[in-house]
């Protein structure tokens, strides 16, 4: 790999098909795929079974009339529409709860071994930001749970049966760049085997971006080391527009210190949060239903709890999430995942002790703009425009059914509704001839030059150090509370960061599983979605789901009930309208969000 | 000052693998031993593992800690440990690829050849098959599986045939399936695992128990495999689609 690699020394592998990633919904995608009998081919980094959606807990949120036989998708779209505080797109989101019983029905149909409840039925437990008619007839119970390993019992059994449809994996390998044709079509991508370190022209038709979040932007995170934002950085090099990357979760409870995630399913379950003195704050921040508010609203009272001294510890920098009350019998097969997490990483047995916790960065409701045939579009003159080959789906997408804040169980969700509608549309596609045009030399050679640069650097910045810098610029100045000032502050620095990334110095040259190339591509990722959020969060003025400021801490429907779209050639901010047309309904206007 | 053995080979550069120790300051709290890892990565940017989660259920980051397969990330210095040494080794018994890093392709062969998935031709109803809690209950203890490969690498059977016998990882998903009440295959299932090698390499050693990172016991599932086998032997038609529990 240290000679100049060009068009002329590379293979090209030419598929119908190519899916970046092979978490679930790139998995769910394949098995789409691999049932068409098209060429596909799924491209990952890590052995799939080792991608983040493994490590999603509480469940996968659906109105499939379980715990309540009178559920009904329709009050399941209303709360992810509150919750989205309205800037969920209606059609996506309508989309999304109406086919979910399918998708889920589905999953149980290809062996995921989801808890019972004693008639049989599929398990669900209550959750945060959910509601019977229509925010109407108290809490509801629609999370679908595998005990508390939802996202490892999904995960495996879209593994298990893409092994058993054959699908083809290119595992261990790492994507690079897309290859772009003069016609702005996507052609492909290159990519390398981490383990041999060959270089190769992927070519397809369709090019669908299942790369996960990139969690890692920010010093304290839930996401795995692997949540690097790829495919974003991939599609933002490219000059492909990103949706609302201002809006980043913090999940209420990351274990303090450690930020291994907590799931939901524990306030579910009965746990709720306490602070120094013993109180049960939430009582006063959502006297409705608590505990299980929207994450955003339970991470900002959290948050305000520390900041007006009454957190817990010698620090007073966090929270308790107390579980002992509900006995070891429930802990243990409700909850056996957060006991083993807990005594690993917190060193205490929620069967006696509270687990301390802090808000932490969970998930990017923003992400590259499609719609709900997963198809990527970017933005030309205020107008959507289809990147020909180029689709996205789950937590890398944003098609948006999250909108501003994401309720919990509807990532799961997302991805396997999403990346199986991504699918079909593909086969449908191909079958009636659709493709894009190929790339020409030149087009492959230009797609070469990150690769290139970083192979042939003689000097520069080491990748931890300025990685470290990133995610300390992120975590102080676009954490749970945003101001303008501290923004701009954290807007420059991240200039200065760029001039670093782009100059890294990759003093190993090797080719065989050389991690530290990986890693720094890697962190050049990283910046490109640091920006983006960066930038969009400074520009919107207002307060809404999880972008809390306090300069700007009311909602502004007036001049933001609308997405933001971060353009990377001049790296400004537009809006676009968010769409209130479902087809079967009236859409939820607009109004007050409480809890 | 903390003494690390880290095993070290780039096929590049290296005819043969060697041990290269670091000294590392001894950090004031506990810590993983992935962050240890971490580091020296830090200061030594040409080693190699994999990792992914740092929680400890992706199974990336299986190695062998002082003579002992576990996962880094879930692995407290305190608990390995001896005086101020530690040495790090690749699983065992499967090949080098560089460092830390292992071919697990053996491995996840015998993964897929004892078919984990669901088998169930029968036409799904419009909603879920319907399980009972009890048959559920089955489940638990094999489903949770991580793929880590601590508990096959530390089968001295598997270091002998990684080809023909099984293993602990696989043989505990094939008892996944067979335990599963909506799984139809079981008299192909046990079919193909009752030649001399697939399940009967297994000789009791127990080291898989011993290393499995989830607490998971791979050699009572083999137990379970072994005696369904000999029930269908003694009578075939013992065997029913519920044949775990008979």
């Amino acid at each position: 790999m240290t000679n100049t690699i060009s068009s002329k020394n590379i293979k090209t592998l030419e598929f119908d098909a190519l899916i970046i990633g092979g978490g679930g919904s790139g998995m769910r995608t394949s098995l789409e795929l691999a049932k068409s009998g098209l060429k596909t081919a799924v491209v990952s980094k890590v052995f799939p079974t080792r991608s983040h959606t493994v490590s999603a807990q509480g469940g996968i949120t659906c109105a499939i009339q379980s715990a309540d036989p009178n559920d009904d998708w329709r009050w399941h779209m209303y709360d992810t529409v509150k919750g989205a505080d309205f800037i969920g797109d209606q059609d996506a989101i309508e989309y999304m709860c109406s086919e979910g019983p399918k998708a889920v029905f589905e999953l149980e149909h290809m062996g995921l071994p989801f808890s019972r409840f004693d008639n049989g039925r599929i398990y669900q437990r209550p959750f945060g930001g959910q509601s019977k008619d229509f925010g109407n007839g108290g809490q509801a119970a629609r999370t679908c749970a595998a005990a508390d390993r939802t996202g490892h019992a999904l995960l495996h059994t879209l593994y298990q049966n893409n092994v058993k449809e054959g699908s083809n994996f290119l595992n261990e390998w790492f994507a690079v760049d897309l290859v772009k044709n003069s016609m702005n079509e996507v052609t492909g991508v290159i990519a390398f085997s981490i383990e041999s370190g060959e270089v190769a022209h992927l070519k397809a038709q369709a090019t669908v971006l299942a790369t996960g979040g990139a969690g890692r932007i920010y010093a304290s995170t839930t996401n795995a080391l692997i949540n690097t934002g790829d495919g974003l950085g991939m599609s933002l090099r490219s000059g492909f527009a990103a949706q609302d990357m201002e809006m980043w979760q913090f999940h209420p409870t990351g274990i303090y210190g450690a930020g291994s995630l907590v799931t939901e399913g524990c306030r579910g379950e009965g746990g709720y949060l306490i602070n120094g003195d013993g109180e049960r704050f939430m009582e006063r921040y959502a006297p409705n239903v608590k505990d299980l508010a929207g994450r955003d609203v339970v991470a900002r009272s959290m948050v305000l709890e520390i900041l007006e001294g009454r957190g817990c510890g010698e620090d007073k920098d966090h929270v308790f999430l107390k579980l002992d009350h509900l006995g070891a019998d429930v802990l243990n097969s409700k909850l056996p995942g957060i006991c083993e997490l807990s005594k690993t990483f917190a060193h205490v047995d929620p069967v006696y002790h509270p687990i301390p916790v802090v808000p932490t960065c969970h998930y990017m409701m923003g992400g590259t703009p499609t719609n709900i045939h997963g198809q990527a579009f970017t933005r030309r003159n205020s107008e959507d425009v289809i990147v020909p080959g180029l689709f996205a789906a789950g937590e890398a997408a944003c098609v948006s059914v999250h909108g501003a804040n994401r309720l919990g169980g509807n990532s799961l969700l997302d991805l396997v509704v999403f990346g199986r509608a991504a699918g079909m549309f593909i086969e449908k596609e191909l079958r009636s001839g659709g493709g894009v045009n190929s790339a020409s030399d030149s087009d492959i050679d230009e797609s070469l030059e990150r690769l290139n640069k970083l192979n042939e650097s003689n000097g520069g910045f080491d990748v931890a150090p300025v990685k470290k810098e990133l995610q300390t610029c992120m975590q102080n100045y676009f954490g749970v509370f945003r101001r303008g000032e501290f923004m701009e502050k954290g807007v420059a620095e991240l200039e200065v960061i760029r001039e670093k990334v782009e100059n890294l110095h990759l003093s190993d040259k090797s080719i065989a599983f050389n991690t530290s190339r990986v890693e720094a591509l890697e962190l050049q990722n990283l910046l490109e979605v640091a920006e983006a959020t960066a930038i969009s969060a400074l520009n919107r003025n207002e307060s809404r789901g999880a972008h809390a400021r306090d300069d700007f801490p009311e909602r502004d429907d007036d001049n933001w009930l609308c997405h933001s779209i971060f353009d990377p050639n001049d790296k400004s901010l537009s809006k676009r309208v968010v769409n209130f047309a479902p087809t079967t309904m009236d859409a939820f206007p607009p109004k007050v969000r409480v809890y | 000052m903390l003494e690390i053995n880290l095993y070290r080979y780039n096929p590049e550069k290296d005819k043969f693998p060697f041990m290269q120790q670091y000294q590392i300051k001894k950090p004031e709290k506990d810590i993983m031993v992935l962050d240890l890892l971490h580091l020296i990565k830090e200061e030594d940017n040409s080693l190699s593992f994999r990792r992914s989660c740092r929680e400890g259920v992706c199974g990336s980051d299986g190695m062998n800690i002082n003579g002992k397969n576990g996962l880094a990330c879930i692995t407290p210095l305190s608990d390995v440990l001896k005086g101020n040494k530690l040495e790090i080794r690749p699983l065992p018994g499967l090949p080098v690829i560089r460092d830390l890093v292992v071919d697990m392709t053996e491995f996840y062969n015998q993964y897929e050849k004892i078919k984990p998935f669901l088998q169930n031709d029968s036409e799904p109803p419009a909603e879920e098959r319907l399980q009972s809690p009890k048959d559920r209950d089955k489940l638990d203890g094999l489903y949770e599986c991580i793929l880590c490969a601590c508990c096959s690498t530390s089968c001295p059977s598997f270091w002998w045939n990684p080809d023909k016998f099984v293993g602990p990882a696989a043989l505990l998903q094939a008892y996944r399936f067979l335990a599963d009440s909506r799984d139809l295959e079981k008299d192909s299932r046990l079919e193909a695992l009752s030649d001399p090698f697939s399940v009967y390499r297994c000789h009791g050693i127990m080291n898989c128990v011993a290393a499995c990172p989830k607490g998971l016991n791979p050699n009572k599932a083999i137990g379970e495999i072994k005696s369904m086998l000999l029930k269908g032997k003694n009578s075939k038609n013992l065997i029913t689609s519920d044949g775990a529990t008979k």
